[in-house]
């Protein structure tokens, strides 16, 4: 027993999919938590609403609306028609996609916490020592708020693994393309086959327990507020 | 080369503060803002620094404008260097990084022999290697002195860099600024609340009260203002500045001689020639119409009496001297005045009980 051919490719798969998540999160978080941290419009708490809205919403109300987005009548779809590379819902850029907005949150609260706690002195410092605010950005405030990007991409990548109804709503359950673990594990459960299940939830468990056991005991734990 | 000088004028509202500020000063040596503490004087270095970007008004300094209604020169352009009241290295960089990361940015060539000169002058060569979260209080305002230093900054600013130390702390860097303003040839804007700090360091005073200048010009002739807006209590009195011209190796005296006079001290070591700065507080200043040389006083300086004025207190007087060119106080109670018959123009000895000598 253990993994089979389709297991494997589920987890390659969403392997793949937490990866450019992550990466796609972190570069569209650092400025949106930035902006956040130093913004005095006040639209800041409409935008943080926003942001934080997957936090609360059912996944499948969010995957929903992304399914008429980008669907072939939606705003998201046309655009993606018009340039010639179809629609986006079950592919694996629309998960992409979709993963995005999805764990936005999980990925910008805690870089804007940690931007938050470096605090306005240093960035006087800087100033008074003759950092532009761009050198700044780059010399202080990123290595300061470090800790809050590791928490970040690791929160970012558990969350993208774990999902399972924007993947149905938006994805399908296209092997090789949309079906990731949890899918899998729902086919194996839907098809009575347990011990099968056991072996991707279980090391779904241990996965998940031995990222969070790492983040939680780090001399400062940074986790959402 | 011509005097710096620095023009500001400030309006900044705030609710529950106003800061409203029109100075012209040369800027040369250590200039103190003084005043008790929520007086403005921070708000007033910040706004000269250009960290308060909503301040209204203008500045201008050494002919070159850093604001006025259509510009604001950010602060990383104003070539400053600025020192926090409380530790202000950059956590993530060691103390020499932290140097560096001044080096760096200043736009000017700092040679291996400035640093040496500077981490000297400071004494952090053994600290280099800690960062800010291994040096104790003190080391980390070095430090950071050393660093705006480093910086090779037009004009210095320094808030309170004692404020948040302890005594000790506090005698352990004072003598390393005194240094400073010696050795270095940038003029100095040191905030500050305490007047023991203000008479070791400063050549010129502005006093703030409220959110406005009371009170500005060289230090002595303002300290020495019987309307002087802020009240010192107990360290109302002057400082003057002398130079030593005789040691008595008998005694272990030494003799300093300043505009208008001489006095005694404690010998403490100073080389002849040296300049000292002396001390003097009212309430050590006592008035006689006649020299007496029967008295353990040792210093006994003929004097015009020149205003008189209440203290605080409605039984003691305050009575503003002059010696030669220096002006003293003395403070004495209202019936001592009275009985002296002291009016403005009287010649008096006034006796000098101790003095200090602060740098």
């Amino acid at each position: 027993m253990g993994f089979s051919a389709a297991d494997l490719q589920a987890i390659w798969l969403t392997l793949r999919l937490a990866a450019i998540v992550t990466l796609l999160l972190l570069l569209i978080g650092t400025p949106i938590a930035w902006w956040l941290c130093r913004t005095r419009c006040r639209w800041k708490g409409v935008i943080s609403a926003i942001i934080a809205l997957p936090l609360v919403l059912p996944p499948t109300v969010l995957g929903f609306y992304l399914l008429l987005a980008m669907g072939p009548n939606g705003p998201v779809g046309q655009l993606t028609q018009a340039l010639g590379i179809g629609t986006l819902p079950f592919t694996f850029w629309g998960l992409v996609v979709a993963s995005v907005f999805y764990s936005l949150p999980f990925v910008v609260q805690p870089i804007q916490n940690a931007m938050e706690a470096v605090g306005e002195r240093p960035l006087e410092v800087a100033a008074t020592l003759g950092a532009s605010p761009r050198d700044t950005f780059f010399n202080v405030v990123l290595p300061l708020a470090r800790p809050g990007f590791i928490t970040a991409a690791i929160l970012g990548f558990t969350h993208t693994l774990g999902e399972f109804g924007v993947v149905l709503m938006i994805g399908g359950n296209i092997p090789g393309a949309t079906r990731v673990i949890s899918v899998q594990i729902y086919d194996h459960v839907e098809a009575m086959d347990y011990a099968q299940a056991h072996w991707l939830a279980a090391t779904m468990v241990l996965f998940s327990f031995a990222v969070l056991a790492v983040l939680y005991s780090r001399k400062r734990p940074l986790v959402l507020k | 080369m011509t005097t710096p000088t620095l023009s500001a004028r400030f309006q900044l509202d705030r609710p529950g503060f106003s800061l409203d500020v029109d100075l012209q000063l040369p800027c040369q040596g250590v200039i103190a803002l003084f005043g008790h503490s929520g007086s403005g004087k921070t708000s007033l270095l910040r706004c000269i620094a250009g960290l308060e970007q909503s301040v209204k008004g203008a500045l201008r300094f050494n002919g070159d404008i850093w604001q006025d209604s259509n510009t604001f020169i950010p602060t990383h352009q104003r070539r400053l260097g600025y020192v926090f009241q409380e530790a202000s290295l950059l956590p993530h960089l060691s103390a020499q990084a932290n140097l560096e990361f001044a080096i760096k940015r200043t736009g000017e060539v700092v040679t291996e022999a400035d640093q040496h000169h500077v981490i000297d002058l400071l004494g952090i060569g053994p600290l280099l290697d800690r960062s800010p979260a291994q040096l104790s209080g003190g080391e980390r305002q070095r430090v950071a002195i050393a660093r705006a230093l480093l910086s090779k900054p037009r004009l210095l600013l320094m808030d309170e860099p004692l404020a948040s130390l302890d005594q000790a702390r506090k005698q352990e860097i004072l003598p390393y600024l005194e240094t400073l303003k010696t050795s270095l040839d940038v003029p100095i804007i040191y905030v500050s609340h305490s007047p023991d700090e203000v008479a070791r360091l400063a050549d010129t005073l502005v006093a703030m009260e409220d959110g406005k200048i009371v009170a500005s010009g060289p230090l002595n002739n303002t300290l020495t203002r019987l309307d002087f807006p802020i009240k010192l209590g107990e360290e109302v009195g002057s400082v003057v500045q002398a130079t030593v011209v005789e040691r008595d190796s008998e005694w272990l005296l030494a003799k300093a001689a300043f505009d208008g006079g001489e006095l005694w001290f404690r010998d403490g070591g100073h080389a002849i020639g040296s300049p000292v700065r002396v001390r003097v507080f009212a309430r050590d200043i006592s008035l006689s119409l006649q020299h007496h040389s029967d008295t353990s006083i040792v210093n006994s300086l003929p004097a015009v009496v020149e205003e008189i004025s209440t203290e605080q207190h409605p039984g003691l007087a305050l009575v503003k001297l002059r010696v030669g060119n220096t002006p003293l106080v003395a403070r004495l109670t209202q019936r001592s005045a009275h009985h002296l018959e002291l009016a403005p123009g009287k010649p008096i000895w006034a006796q000098i009980k101790s003095v200090a000598i602060i740098q």
